[in-house]
């Protein structure tokens, strides 16, 4: 099954013969903010939102999570010796994802599944996991996905995606496993013969709201070392107050620290989001920091996104457009006036 | 699937305080599932995350030989929780080392030239585990001179003391030993700063390739020394340290620019390395 029309009365039946299925994930307003919840019962999923507020790395990067677990009982043969956590990876629907949100973990997984070192627990979420994508109609004001090579209704992330058309969804496959999801829904129909056209046309004047905000070409291009050392993170960092909002939220950031944490004779080792904008990131034992400024945070973070990403893998920007930051950051910096300083950075030379 | 961030479980059988300080002990470890050895197989250069249940990992270098079987070795300095934890660890006492980690010296580039190892203080464990790989019999006859040039800042505080002396006795190894300061009248080494001693050693550069390692101001004079001996910028190989939790190039902390330092390093050429932004 590629294709089919689903009228928005029969969606919550559909739901509810997904529910049965295997595990549903899906946008939930908790009475201010969308975000993404394991969905008990089809009435839960709501899906006239407009993003969630945080993004939908946490269903793959939860943001703390058991690794291993072990005891230090005196007498206990296995003391000291870390045991793998057990985990849930039965297969699950994601329902409702934005395609910004999804393309990110596209590019995650650049990281966390490379070709020298698979990481198990997200390389196991992400084979059990059919991501059912929700198309944009209505872009904000700060969405750049077009700009950030995404798009609203890029499906390069998605298994299936779902284009609202008014009175039902359009539900088309992207990949196998989109495809053998289609198929276990008996509710839907045959996609009446204007659909494509309509969903075509909400595609461009989606695209159309949003507009190019800047170039990729003119930072990916450019020496690495010309930015890093450009005067024009003075400016940028002067604000800053490295509270990591914008790390937190950003579907792209991924990194985390591990602790240990033990209870009387028993402990976990955790791993939990980090952020590149806290001084304790990269501090030595030594007591020496590399990144010991708040420029020099700030311009790591930026020049990751936009410089060091795409060097190394040679695959577009790490950063989708979804515009969480630049809502979120209480003294407004701006990822897009970032990237607009650094395309232009050639052009101011430092003093 | 191999789980990366799951260490092997190791026993701790011999502890060794290599310093007056006290500040620096050596563990050999075993494996404690024998069939975890061939799997941790690791070339000199590299390092691994020993991992103490509770307190945490710590990236250290392997200081043991690939050449030594049965056992590897790591000199640990105490500085924050996981290594002040481990220096009051009991042999028979178990812990877990994951790796290896991270890419080694050259040596196949390295094969046939004239080696000059330079080493400062506790940053001589992996030159160590170089040393022992290299003066092996299966191995010596492929590489030409040695020539090596170690300091500490004074006697005590000198790493496997043993072994320097095995050294000097050899005539296949080159050893200048050298402390920055010596009250020992009986004391019959080099007595001066790396650099210095470099200089006046003046180790040739023919078909050689210097590797450097220690604090970053006997780095920093040690430099313009080598350069003046005519080594070039990809001749020089120097080996970093960085703050690390995953060790394998995933939680994102150990970035100099678009390389990671557990990944991508922690051996670089200071060519390499003159290419990448200087946040280290």
């Amino acid at each position: 099954m590629t294709e089919m029309y689903i009228p928005k009365e029969k969606l919550a039946g559909v739901v509810e013969d997904l529910i049965g299925r295997q595990r549903v994930y899906g946008p939930v307003f908790d009475g201010a903010y969308h975000n993404f919840e394991e969905i008990k019962s089809a009435g839960a999923l709501d899906l006239a939102y407009s993003n969630t507020r945080l993004s939908a790395k946490g269903l793959f990067h939860p943001h703390s999570e058991r690794m291993f677990e072990y005891s230090l009982a005196s007498g206990d043969p296995e003391a000291g010796v870390l045991k793998e956590t057990e985990k849930d990876y039965s297969p699950r629907v994601v329902l409702g994802m934005r395609p910004c949100d999804a393309r990110a973990l596209k590019i995650m997984d650049r990281n966390f599944n490379s070709p020298q070192y698979g990481d198990p627990w997200w390389v196991k979420r992400i084979e059990a996991t059919t991501i059912v994508g929700l198309a944009c109609n209505a872009p904000c004001g700060t969405c750049f996905c077009t700009t950030a090579g995404s798009g609203p209704f890029d499906d390069s992330g998605l298994d299936a995606m779902l284009v609202d058309l008014g009175e039902g969804y359009l539900a088309r496959a992207v990949t196998d496993k989109g495809s053998a999801l289609l198929s276990q829904i008996s509710k839907g129909s045959a996609a009446p013969a204007d659909a494509a056209q309509k969903a075509d046309a909400l595609r461009r004047s989606a695209e159309a709201a949003i507009g190019l905000q800047f170039d990729v070409g003119s930072i990916t291009g450019k020496d690495s070392m010309e930015l890093f050392n450009s005067p024009i993170w003075e400016e940028i960092q002067f604000a800053c107050i490295n509270c990591g909002t914008c790390t937190f939220l950003c579907p792209t950031c991924w990194c985390f620290d591990i602790q240990d944490e033990t209870h009387g004779e028993h402990g976990d080792r955790i791993r939990i989001w980090d952020s590149c904008m806290f001084p304790l990131f990269t501090l030595h034992g030594s007591g020496h920091n590399p990144r010991q400024n708040k420029a020099q945070r700030v311009r790591q973070r930026f020049m990751h996104k936009l410089r060091y990403y795409p060097e190394k893998y040679g695959d577009g920007i790490a950063c989708t457009g979804c515009g969480r930051c630049v809502r979120a950051c209480p003294v407004n910096i701006d990822i897009r006036n970032v990237a607009r300083l650094m395309s232009s950075s050639a052009c101011v030379r430092p003093a | 699937m191999k789980n990366p961030y799951l260490p092997y479980p190791v026993r701790i059988d011999s502890i060794v305080t290599e310093t007056e300080d006290r500040n620096l002990k050596t563990f050999t470890l075993v494996f404690k599932n024998p069939e975890d050895e061939a799997r941790f197989a690791y070339t000199p250069g590299q390092f691994a995350e020993l991992s103490v249940a509770g307190q945490g990992e710590s990236p250290i270098g392997i200081a043991s030989s690939p050449t030594e079987k049965g056992f590897i070795k790591f000199t640990v300095n105490k500085v924050g929780r996981v290594t002040s934890h481990l220096h009051s660890m009991k042999e028979g006492d178990v812990m877990g080392v994951r790796g290896p980690m991270g890419n080694w010296y050259p040596w196949e580039t390295l094969e046939g030239k004239n080696i000059v190892i330079i080493g400062g203080g506790f940053a001589f464990t992996t030159l160590r585990s170089s040393i022992v790989y290299m003066l092996h019999p299966d191995n010596r006859s492929r590489f030409g001179d040695i020539t090596v040039v170690y300091g500490a800042r004074s006697p005590g505080l000198l790493l496997y003391k043993d072994e320097l002396a095995a050294w000097e006795q050899r005539d296949d190894i080159k050893m200048h030993i050298t402390v920055d300061g010596c009250s020992d009248p009986n004391w019959k080494y080099n007595v001066g700063f790396v650099p210095t001693v470099t200089k006046e050693k003046a180790p040739s550069a023919d078909n050689a390739y210097a590797i450097i390692c220690g604090p970053p101001i006997m780095i920093k004079f040690t430099l313009p020394v080598l350069t003046d001996l005519g080594f070039p910028p990809d001749r020089i190989i120097s080996s970093l340290e960085m703050r690390m939790k995953c060790g394998i190039g995933i939680c994102g902390r150990c970035n100099i620019g678009s390389e990671y330092v557990c990944k991508d390093g922690p051996v670089f050429t200071l060519e390499k390395l003159s290419k990448l932004p200087n946040e280290y």
